[in-house]
């Protein structure tokens, strides 16, 4: 007890206390937290409260009508779509300031917290919807063609397995691995970030389908040619033969001069 | 008919008898042998040949690895020709890939996917032929190092050092005609890069590129004349000029380590025959194990990911394979204010100056070295005993920063991967990579001379005042000293056996009359490099301040003469005479 008396100063307590409290609540939150979700369409009473999560959440950086301020850019007119792609990828709301809001895999929100805020932003001005679940299961869909379509469309930003890869100024395009198809679908056609807007002239529902079949193919495929480290192309294969390859040699080189001498 | 004194037989009396059928070779070696030595000769120089001896060390043997994953490429290159289609054609894919099935695409591709998933062990061999192409650049960077550290470029081996860069630079060319070959969007991309490289070139890069690909970019053309490059004209050339590197090897015999009974006359070793033969063979299946063990567990060039090449599409992480990543990174770092306009013409230097000198330019600064070097220490001695790095400071650190600026440029190729992996920005790395290219290869030179200088320093003083022992002796005389062991002769020998060069000296610019060496300014050149080189050189020990140490010290038997079996006193013979200086 003297010990911890003693130690109660110490600038790491209050990081510590803080620590714990967080802890505390997060726990008891998702404990509480009501589980069941079931998807409705808009009514008054939902547009109500996710202005009521909106105006907690979000207005600090959205701004009160979300109208945009310093610190975050205007929703009127994002629709729905990006509203659930970017709470329903931990992307908002963002925690902390940075180049680009990086996707979370803890979301904080269940999905019936997650279309109130969508159906109160898409009742501010009209913008994509939710896709309907029909183009984003991957189902029916022609990979081969998906796979066209990613490389002339996506491969440049996302690499050609949808590894990533880097854009300008410390932004990047993330890796696409294990990605619902609904957030595929909702990438596309809501653009976040540096990312382009696919609509449905460039890339029709089918085809973005079609896309979403060939990323899950890919998230699915037994690596052919054995191990494939990490889909990064050749840097990642010349990495490995002059650590693996060329430490064997050596090894090898060494043995057998310490065997012959 | 009368009977003659002389019958039938009588007739060849005089004859003489039938030399004996068997060659001397034939004793020697058993029948088949003797067989072959009767009909080509081949027995005398063959012994000769074996009975050549090589030292041991495993530094030596990169050589090897580099020689065996070439022969692995040869073979699997082979098996490769069987079934793959040098051809642009178009067809539609139906094949066992179904994420590409029905998609329009190459010949050479399709026959590429084909080998991959449709001939029984066609992926392995593939694999097999990539990893061991890579194997084969890395082994030969890193054998050339060796060569250059060790100082085994010097007479008489400067001609196969040469040699070795042009096998080097060509291996580069021909690692990237085979990743051409596939057709795949990486190789495609690669190949309309390398359009750009040629149209960069002033003037005449229009006409370059519409001659190499006969036509626009990219034509029907390409992959067939890449094909004959690929599998026939370069391996050609590499094979041949490897013979000459091993048969020059021979002749002048293998270097070794300076140590104990081995002279700048003298190899000691094995000899081929058996021991060394029978090392090198199972080394080669050492190598080809090892190729076919991660050939087996881990992808390369998965061209089936790539997709077909397509001119509009273009993937991020569109990289070379390593060994061109320096030039890579070359482009990447060039600023963009090297293009201009003049004449009426566009002059690309961001990107011709990577693209098209540097590989040149790099590969003839290495091929000139040795007499660079030799020109500035007037040394023209043989030297068939190895420099360890340190004794050569100034060389090693040249080596050293030189290797600093390839990396940085191997770096600067991968900038798109070090800002995703790392979080940073890629413009940041950009520029810091810029300002490391030049900055980064000086501070590499004068740390490594530094380390060198004080080893050397570690080294000298090792000789002369022994090993610290950590006891303290108080002697009759209340004398305090700590004991330090002397070096037993084999150790030491290893650590004086070297010369150091000094600085040249000037000589006067003109003579008794006036009038001006014609050679005055280039031997001011000369004696500034070589002070660049020699002017802080730690010399050897010498046995004459061996002896001092021996007299005012605490060691003991310090100067007890050369180990057994060298014919000269090893003091002596530690310490050349420099050379006369011309
Ligand atoms: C810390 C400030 C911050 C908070 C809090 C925040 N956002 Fe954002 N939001 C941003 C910034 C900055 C951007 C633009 C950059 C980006 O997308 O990464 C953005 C972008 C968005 C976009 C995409 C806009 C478009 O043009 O596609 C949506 C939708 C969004 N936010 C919704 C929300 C919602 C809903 C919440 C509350 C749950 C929220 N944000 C909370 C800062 C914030
Ligand atoms: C100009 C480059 C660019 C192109 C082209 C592009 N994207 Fe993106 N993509 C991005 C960036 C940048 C992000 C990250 C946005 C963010 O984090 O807010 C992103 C994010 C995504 C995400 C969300 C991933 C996650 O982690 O939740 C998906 C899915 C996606 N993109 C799919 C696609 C598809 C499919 C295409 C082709 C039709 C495509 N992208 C084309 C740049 C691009
Ligand atoms: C000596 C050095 C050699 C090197 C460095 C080398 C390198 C390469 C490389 C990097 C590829 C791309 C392969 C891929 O990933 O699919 C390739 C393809 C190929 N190589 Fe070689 N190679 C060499 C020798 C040979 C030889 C001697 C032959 C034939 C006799 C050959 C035949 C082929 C063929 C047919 C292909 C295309 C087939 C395919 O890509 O699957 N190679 N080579």
């Amino acid at each position: 007890m003297n010990a911890l008396a003693a130690r109660r100063r110490h600038p790491a307590a209050i990081a510590l206390l803080i620590l714990l409290g967080l802890v505390v609540t997060g726990v008891g939150y998702s404990v509480l937290a009501p589980k069941t979700a079931s998807a409705t369409t808009a009514s008054a009473s939902q547009v109500e409260e996710g202005k009521k999560l909106f105006l907690a959440n979000c207005a600090t950086c959205h701004g009160l009508q979300a109208q945009g301020t310093k610190a975050g850019p205007s929703l009127a007119g994002v629709g729905a779509a990006a509203v659930d792609f970017q709470m329903g990828t931990g992307r908002m709301p963002m925690a902390a300031p940075a180049v680009q809001a990086p996707r979370v895999n803890e979301v904080r929100f269940t999905q019936e917290q997650i279309d109130a805020v969508a159906a109160y932003i898409a009742s501010l001005a009209p913008g994509p919807a939710i896709p309907s679940p029909e183009y984003t299961s991957g189902e029916n869909a022609n990979v081969a063609l998906g796979a066209e379509l990613f490389r002339v469309n996506c491969a440049m930003c996302h690499n050609f397995a949808g590894s990533g890869g880097a854009l300008t100024r410390g932004k990047y395009a993330p890796n696409l691995r294990d990605i619902e198809g609904k957030h595929i679908y909702e990438a596309m056609v809501t653009g976040p970030q540096s990312m382009p807007v696919f609509n449905d002239d460039n890339i029709s529902p089918e085809g973005k389908n079609d896309i979403i079949a060939y990323l899950h193919a890919v998230d699915k495929q037994e690596n052919r040619g054995g191990m494939a480290l990490g889909n990064l192309g050749p840097v990642s294969e010349g990495l490995f033969i002059w650590v693996f390859g060329l430490g064997i040699m050596i090894a090898f080189a060494v043995w057998l001069g310490r065997k012959a001498a | 008919m009368s009977s003659t004194p002389y019958d039938a037989d009588g007739l060849r009396r005089g004859d003489k008898a039938p030399e004996t059928p068997y060659s001397p070779g034939m004793k020697k070696i058993g029948g088949v042998a003797g067989w072959l030595d009767d009909r080509t000769g081949a027995a005398k120089p063959i012994g000769y040949l074996m009975k050549k001896v090589f030292p041991d060390h495993w530094s030596f043997m990169l050589g090897e690895v580099a020689m065996y994953s070439m022969i692995i490429c040869l073979l699997s290159g082979t098996f490769l020709t069987f079934w793959f289609v040098p051809s642009a054609g178009q067809v539609v894919y139906d094949g066992s890939y179904v994420p590409l099935k029905g998609i329009t695409m190459s010949e050479a591709y399709r026959s590429t996917l084909d080998i991959s998933f449709d001939i029984r062990g066609g992926l392995l061999i593939r694999q097999i032929h990539h990893w061991a192409a890579l194997l084969f650049i890395v082994a030969l960077s890193v054998h050339m190092l060796r060569v250059f550290f060790t100082g085994a470029f010097r007479k008489p081996r400067e001609l196969n050092w040469v040699i070795g860069c042009i096998l080097s630079m060509l291996a580069l060319v021909e690692g990237f005609a085979g990743y051409s070959l596939p057709d795949d969007l990486l190789s495609g991309t690669g190949l309309r890069a390398a359009e750009g490289f040629m149209r960069s070139v002033p003037v005449l890069g229009s006409y370059i590129s519409y001659f190499v690909f006969n036509g626009p970019f990219p034509g029907e053309s390409i992959i067939p004349r890449l094909y004959s490059v690929h599998v026939l004209l370069l391996p050609a050339i590499l094979v041949g000029l490897f013979t000459v590197h091993i048969g020059l090897v021979f002749v002048h015999k293998h270097t070794q380590y300076p140590g104990p009974g081995r002279t700048n006359n003298n190899v000691v070793g094995f000899p081929v025959m058996p021991v060394y033969a029978a090392k090198a063979g199972g080394f080669f299946f050492i190598v080809f194990g090892v190729v076919a063990l991660i050939s087996g567990l881990v992808t390369i060039n998965p061209i089936w990911a790539y997709g077909p090449y397509d001119p509009s599409p273009v993937t991020a992480g569109s990289q070379p394979d390593w060994y061109m990543g320096f030039a890579d990174g070359a482009l990447r770092l060039l600023p963009g204010w090297l293009e201009f306009e003049a004449f009426g013409f566009t002059f690309s230097f961001n990107v011709m100056i990577g693209a098209i000198l540097l590989i040149p330019v790099m590969y003839t600064l290495m091929a000139l070295y040795p007499f660079l070097e030799a020109w500035v220490t007037g040394d023209k001695r043989e030297h068939h005993l190895l420099d360890r790095p340190r004794n050569r400071p100034t060389r090693t650190a040249l080596g050293v920063a030189a290797l600093t600026m390839y990396g940085v440029l191997m770096f600067a190729a991968g900038n798109d991967l070090m800002a995703i992996k790392l979080h940073l920005s890629i413009n940041d790395i950009t520029h810091i990579l810029r300002a490391a290219f030049f900055i980064a290869p000086v501070i590499a030179f004068w740390v490594t001379k530094r380390i060198c200088l004080s080893l050397q320093r570690k080294d000298r003083d090792l000789v002369l005042h022994g090993r610290e022992t950590g006891r303290i002796i108080r002697t009759a005389d209340g004398k305090f000293f700590e004991q330090h062991e002397p070096l037993d002769p084999y150790a030491r020998w290893n650590l004086v056996d070297y010369d150091t060069d000094q600085p040249l000296q000037l000589e006067a610019p003109a003579d008794e009359n006036g009038v001006a060496s014609p050679t005055a300014r280039k031997d001011r050149v000369r004696a500034a490099l070589s002070r660049f080189y020699f002017d802080d050189s730690v010399p050897a020990v010498t046995p004459a301040e061996l002896a001092a140490a021996h007299h005012d010290g605490h060691g003991h038997e310090a100067i007890e003469g050369a180990p057994a079996d060298e014919d000269r006193p090893a003091l002596e013979s530690s310490r050349r005479e420099a050379p006369p200086r011309p």
